[in-house]
């Protein structure tokens, strides 16, 4: 985009864009120092929801933990569950049951599809159209109702355990997958792609708008679709394959024009490959137990361990101190979120405020796993 | 045309009137819309499909303390809402709803009506100065840039309305479209005008919805950039005012279009005209405009003002040389 006046700096005024704020969705403030519309200097504040959840892990049992996970990407709460689940079983030494492996990533990806299409949603209503938050919410809906069946909760799950999984899925879930991704299939290009992705005015509003380099994706640690639309080729579940994502013949969507557009599309065709791995996953189910023998309590022995999963947002990972007590030691938890938005200031600084928005919009933010 | 004083309260009585329900139930149809067009079913609770809504709407409103927060102008903070509706109602006076249906038949009506709708622009910069908000002042300031420039194409197309009718007069314009579809301005076959009246048409379209700042062109008020604009200190019926405002602005935007452009109260076919003529077309392009707000994301305010800077004005400017250019030929 031509800028078509330079902004004048000699007169600039402070406007704080949340914490309470439609854009920012949730207690996210961004103080930005603005000339007219153009954005001078912008300022994310965090801290406004931290809840001390990696100073918690310590105070309570490693299976105490589980549920707080949860609460942190709660758009994406099953891969946080995951993620805690791997790190313990890798410091305590459990094998997991291969049926509970397929499981794990059948309901992770469901949740994945389920946050992608909030996103969208979101981003959507951040541009100003209200209409596709409810398509979403339509297919998102069926994807939470079969969750809801199996793990008990809707939103904040708590559905993995050390050594498997909590509940094994039935038939009756089986069939409802099947049947939501085709469902999902059938209006992908015609309610997603054609009325949206289409849209002159939306392509206008995100293409050649909020310009990441690779450089910067490097130095700030962007991981997930914000690096995959910047060209980096990089994601937990192909490079250092984790859990049974190796068995899946699945592809990384990777776009090399570091605009929001290529976020938006790389997002978009990883919900098409998520339904990939779902199918195989429902193809290739074996039987079995869904949980393994494991102690009640579970004390690993001393060590540093770390392990990474792939969020909807990026690359999770858990590193975990363990003493050989009942309780973690220390845990340390690199959140996806937190290193996309510190990319926020320096791209949008030059820009006009409804480009940042939408900018902002295109980074997928949760705040409550920026503040943990 | 006599002056009887009954004549002047009668009409006084209907357009109130008039006005009054389409402000209170054209939001009522817009949440019906959104919601058929959103696959649910609006408001269903209060009366038969909720038709009672806006009763129970305008209650609440009303209820609600308006408050004057601190720091602000007192003064232009309450005119504000006030001269966003007075406008919207004075312009229905001007407005022929058929060939005897109308308050004042006036010769420069067409004037007095763009005349009205720059007040309107005024209300919104008011109410966002006044506020003292931030965000309510950016918004002000791009009402006003977002106005004036959609003001330009729009009056450039009224003139070559008014070149071919050879009036000013809303009712004598309607008047000299009459007798089928052929004969309105926007399929005009006379001269061949039909060659650039319907681009005249779609440019006073666009300019009308950018005038009444409805989505996808709601600069003022985008929510996610500037949570409400103007409207963000206003509460109560400050802020119903400003609503029932900017429907009353659609109703008059869609009774100027179907007057200049779609022959008013004429029947397509040469069918039997009257006001109910009048009223299909007008509740059609209302709903267009509901339509394309459910539709659209919004457009950025640089592309929104290239949009009327480079392509509009220009078009605009084209057409009034080559209407021009037919009157004289033909």
């Amino acid at each position: 985009m031509t800028v078509p006046v330079a902004p004048r700096h000699d007169e600039t005024f402070v406007l704080n864009v949340g914490p309470q704020h439609p854009a920012t969705h949730g207690v996210l403030r961004v103080k930005m120092t603005m000339d007219g519309e153009y954005i001078v200097k912008a300022e994310p504040v965090l801290g406004y929801i931290h809840r001390m959840h990696e100073k918690l892990a310590e105070a309570g049992s490693y299976a105490q933990f589980m549920p707080n996970t949860a609460r942190m990407d709660y758009l994406h709460a099953l891969a946080f569950n995951h993620g805690w689940a791997l790190a313990v079983e890798k410091a305590a030494g459990i094998e997991v049951p291969e049926r509970a492996e397929y499981i794990r990533v059948i309901t992770v990806e469901l949740n994945r599809i389920a946050s992608h299409l909030l996103w969208w949603a979101a981003f959507l209503l951040d541009l100003g159209g209200f209409t596709p938050l409810l398509y979403a919410f339509d297919d998102r809906e069926q994807i939470i109702d079969l969750l809801e069946r199996i793990t008990g909760s809707r939103l904040t799950y708590c559905y993995m355990r050390f050594g498997g999984v909590y509940n094994d899925i039935d038939d009756e879930f089986i069939t409802g997958t099947r049947a939501f991704i085709k469902r999902l299939r059938s209006r992908w290009q015609r309610m997603y792609h054609d009325l949206v992705t289409g849209n002159i005015i939306l392509i206008k509003r995100i293409k050649d708008i909020g310009f990441i380099s690779q450089e910067q994706c490097r130095r700030y640690g962007a991981t997930g679709p914000v690096a995959r639309g910047s060209g980096i080729n990089y994601d937990v579940r192909k490079n250092e394959a984790y859990s049974v994502y190796s068995e899946f013949d699945f592809d990384i969507p990777v776009y090399n024009e570091c605009d929001s557009m290529a976020r938006y599309m790389v997002r978009m065709d990883e919900v098409e490959q998520s339904l990939r791995i779902i199918e195989q996953a429902l193809d290739k189910l074996p039987e079995g137990p869904v949980m393994a023998k494991v102690p009640k309590v579970l004390k690993p022995e001393a060590g540093y361990y770390y392990s990474a999963v792939e969020t909807a947002r990026g690359a999770l990972g858990h590193r975990l101190v363990c003493t050989g007590d009942k309780n973690p030691y220390k845990l340390k938890l690199r959140s996806p979120t937190f290193c996309n938005l510190s990319l926020f200031g320096e791209v949008a600084e030059g820009m006009l405020l409804a480009d940042a928005l939408a900018f902002m919009g295109s980074l997928d933010l949760v705040i409550p796993e920026i503040d943990r | 045309m006599e002056t009887s004083i009954w004549r002047a309260l009668l009409y006084l009585v209907g357009i109130m009137a008039f006005a009054g329900v389409n402000a209170a139930w054209l939001g009522w149809c817009e949440r019906k819309g959104a919601a058929r067009i959103q696959r649910r079913t609006g408001p269903m609770e209060a009366g038969y499909q909720g038709l009672l809504q806006p009763l129970c709407d305008g209650a609440k409103l009303l209820s609600k303390q308006l408050l004057v927060p601190q720091g602000v102008d007192g003064i232009l903070f309450r005119v504000a809402p006030v001269l966003a509706m007075i406008p919207a109602i004075t312009s229905m006076v001007v407005i022929p709803f058929s060939e005897n249906v109308g308050a004042r038949n006036m010769e420069l009506s067409v004037l007095l009506l763009f005349a009205l709708a720059s007040i309107g622009m005024i209300a919104i910069l008011l109410g966002g100065w006044a506020s003292g908000n931030k965000y309510a002042i950016i918004s002000g300031a791009r009402s006003v840039s977002q106005n004036l420039a959609y003001e330009i194409p729009m009056l450039v197309t009224v003139i070559t309305v008014v070149m071919i009718s050879g009036s000013m007069n809303l009712r004598d314009i309607a008047l000299d479209q009459q007798g089928g579809f052929w004969h309105w301005n926007i399929f005009r076959l006379e001269n061949g005008h039909f060659v650039t009246m319907w681009i005249s048409f779609l440019i006073f379209f666009i300019c009308s919805v950018a005038e009444t700042n409805r989505a996808p062109f709601d600069m003022a008020e985008a929510e996610s950039e500037l949570v409400a604009g103007f409207m963000t200190e206003y509460g109560s019926m400050g802020f119903g005012l400003f609503m029932m405002g900017e429907y009353l602005n659609i109703v008059v935007g869609a009774c100027l279009t179907a007057t200049l452009f779609l022959g008013g109260w004429d029947g397509p076919f040469g069918m039997t005209s009257g006001i109910w003529w009048f009223l299909i077309k007008i509740y059609i392009l209302i709903f267009t405009f509901i339509w394309i707000r459910w539709t659209f994301p919004r457009v950025q305010i640089y592309r929104l003002l290239n949009l009327s800077w480079k392509i509009l004005i220009p078009f605009s400017m084209a057409n009034l040389l080559i209407t021009a250019a037919l009157i004289k030929v033909f």
